[in-house]
């Protein structure tokens, strides 16, 4: 019959149609595989070549000296002990202001245009570039408060910065609580305060560290801002110490010391041709990505560990 | 009996807590407006000086020098070619990397490789400057033996590879969210998992794929030390990739470096630089946002 051979014929067509396409189609499972292990690859390989190149200076003098015009007697003294005080300051700034605004959009906050105009808010600042931070910084903290290029200043910048992180990061963990945990707790007559401090806070523990620590992990690699209000990356001295022998113990002066941080340290080094400081760079970038990496994972393990031990 | 008194204490305590909640919260709108005040108080300062024509006109930036030509061109230029470089890695491997998570890896490689994606996207990025100032630069000099040690090729390239975990892991969330009985009607029809991934995911996703690269854009246009670090800070008028050239945010760099003292010229310039520079980010924004608003599809 004629039209059976017609429909033999197209089924052969259909055959070759079908087997060709999926020819391209493993061929897509084959370059998309290669191009995502190229992608890791080529960054691998630079995480090595900086950890290789840095190597020579890794020792005990590195993080006990301070910066210095030999490059083999340079170290990062001065700029770890700046980074740990700048990221003490944004710690205590943003988590408390990041946690309270997402408690506030999550359980407080009326669906309306002000509640909107935060949230877009929030948004907006994710998206505005580090650098205009420092401009902020350095209109505003550096000039207008007056608090000059100090450990106080670049710590403000960076809870900032960092703010919107907490936020989110705070949000999701809140809305993972289930309403029904809520319920119950104004069904015995809590307040909106009590069920959030008692019932929701406790609960979102592990995401509001995992936010926390994401943050600062992005506070402390940034340079752009910080370099904007002006750090000096020559600094042969180190802060007042926060701890004193004499009542009251305590001592804020270093707030207002100037400083230096790990990633200008690096920059620094980066910008001079003499190729000695170039491993110098590299050692203080190996030490800056160990530490960021370092934070990531922890903050990874606690959303893991937290996962786990929460049964609704 | 619960008393009164202590139910009008907890109600009390209740709404102060809740204005501070609510102060809280408005950290973020006071930040937006200092943002703007001190870029428009700083810039206008700066435009008395300098008058907007010469600003958008002029092709030479110079405020630092005796003869101080203030025309933006060039750092925009610089700003738009090692975005363009930067884009021109990130979109296709980008998107590559992302279908392939999103529709043809087993389970394990994709839950090994987004933790892997989301913490390069951690990395600091000085220390991605100097992969691009001394690994990066010397492999491309092979390449193009002209090649000066300072460009925007390698800058660009270096910026287009730090955004690739960004975009990849953002756009495979999109795709990831398009339901499984769009991609299980598209089987059916006899379609393989690459023309249901292309015809019917991509589409599908498409409010996440372009909020994807819109944020990826606002990266590369925003980054500041790769470019400060291996792409000269001379503005410079050419969208050569090949030659070196400063960027909006390498300039501010450069001239935080310097100590220029408090309302000179050369201080109020890098605000206007930065006015720019938002203006920018912000036009990206509005893009990406109505784009996400026409393709948004209601599942």
């Amino acid at each position: 019959m004629s039209t059976s051979s017609a429909s033999y014929r197209d089924i052969d067509a259909l055959r070759q149609d079908l087997s060709r396409r999926k020819l391209i189609d493993q061929l897509f499972v084959i370059v998309g595989l290669i191009v995502m292990l190229a992608c890791l690859a080529i960054l691998a390989v630079l995480f090595i070549d900086l950890i290789r190149d840095g190597a020579p200076r890794f020792g005990w003098d590195f993080f006990t000296n301070f910066a210095s015009r030999k490059p083999e007697r340079a170290g990062i003294l001065a700029a770890w002990v700046g980074t740990s005080l700048i990221m003490l300051v944004t710690a205590f700034c943003a988590v408390p202001v990041g946690v309270a605004a997402a408690i506030y959009l999550e359980e407080y906050a009326p669906k309306n245009w002000f509640t909107a105009i935060i949230e877009i808010n929030v948004t907006n600042l994710a998206g505005v570039p580090s650098i205009v931070y420092g401009l902020l910084a350095l209109g505003l903290f550096v000039y207008q408060f007056d608090l000059g290029q100090s450990i106080a200043a670049a710590g403000f910048t960076l809870a900032l910065l960092i703010l919107p992180i907490v936020i989110v990061a705070t949000r999701e963990a809140i809305r993972a609580v289930p309403n029904a945990i809520r319920e119950a707790a104004y069904g015995l007559g809590a307040t909106r305060w009590e069920v959030t401090k008692d019932h929701v806070l406790p609960y979102s523990t592990g995401g509001i560290l995992t936010g926390m620590i994401l943050g600062l992990s992005r506070a402390i690699g940034e340079t752009a801002p910080i370099i904007t209000i002006g750090a000096l990356s020559f600094i042969a001295f180190l802060p007042q110490s926060p701890v004193k022998g004499e009542f009251p113990f305590l001592s804020f002066e270093w707030l207002k010391d100037p400083f230096t941080a790990m990633p200008i340290q690096m920059f620094n080094w980066v910008s001079r041709p003499d190729p000695e400081f170039q491993a110098n760079a590299a050692a203080a970038g190996a030490i800056l990505l160990g530490m960021t990496l370092l934070m990531n994972g922890v903050a990874i393990w606690i959303r893991y560990r937290y996962r786990k031990k929460i049964n609704w | 009996m619960i008393s009164r008194s202590a139910l009008r204490y907890r109600k009390l305590r209740d709404r102060v807590v809740e204005s501070f909640l609510l102060l809280a919260g408005l950290v973020a709108v006071f930040t937006t407006i200092a943002i703007v005040a001190i870029l428009l108080i700083e810039s206008s300062a700066f435009f008395e000086h300098v008058s907007l024509v010469e600003f958008f006109t002029d092709t030479m930036w110079t405020p630092l020098f005796a003869d101080a030509h203030y025309g933006i061109l060039p750092l925009v230029a610089g700003t738009l070619t090692t975005t363009l470089v930067a884009l021109a890695v990130a979109v296709p491997l980008g998107t590559t990397i992302a279908i392939y998570l999103s529709e043809f890896a087993p389970t394990q490689v994709r839950e090994t490789v987004k933790p892997i994606l989301e913490l390069l996207g951690a990395v600091p990025t000085v220390v991605y400057g100097y992969f691009a100032l001394t690994m990066v630069t010397p492999v491309l000099q092979k390449l193009i033996p002209e090649l000066p040690g300072f460009n925007m090729l390698s800058a660009g390239l270096v910026i287009g590879l730090m955004i690739v975990p960004y975009v990849s892991s953002l756009s495979e969330d999109a795709m990831r969210a398009v339901p499984r009985y769009m991609r299980e009607g598209s089987y059916a029809m006899g379609a393989t998992r690459l023309q249901t991934a292309l015809r019917v995911v991509v589409p599908g996703a498409f409010s996440g794929l372009a909020a994807a690269f819109i944020l990826g854009i606002s990266r590369a246009v925003g980054e500041t030390m790769v470019v400060a670090i291996a792409a000269g800070m001379q503005p410079n008028f050419t969208f050569d990739p090949r030659e070196p050239a400063a960027t909006i945010t390498a300039y501010i760099v450069q001239v935080s470096l310097g100590d220029l003292p408090h309302g000179s010229i050369g201080y109020q310039s890098i605000f206007a630089a930065g006015l720019v520079l938002m203006a920018i980010t912000l036009v990206f924004n509005v893009i990406g946002f109505s784009l996400t608003r026409r393709f948004r599809e209601a599942y």
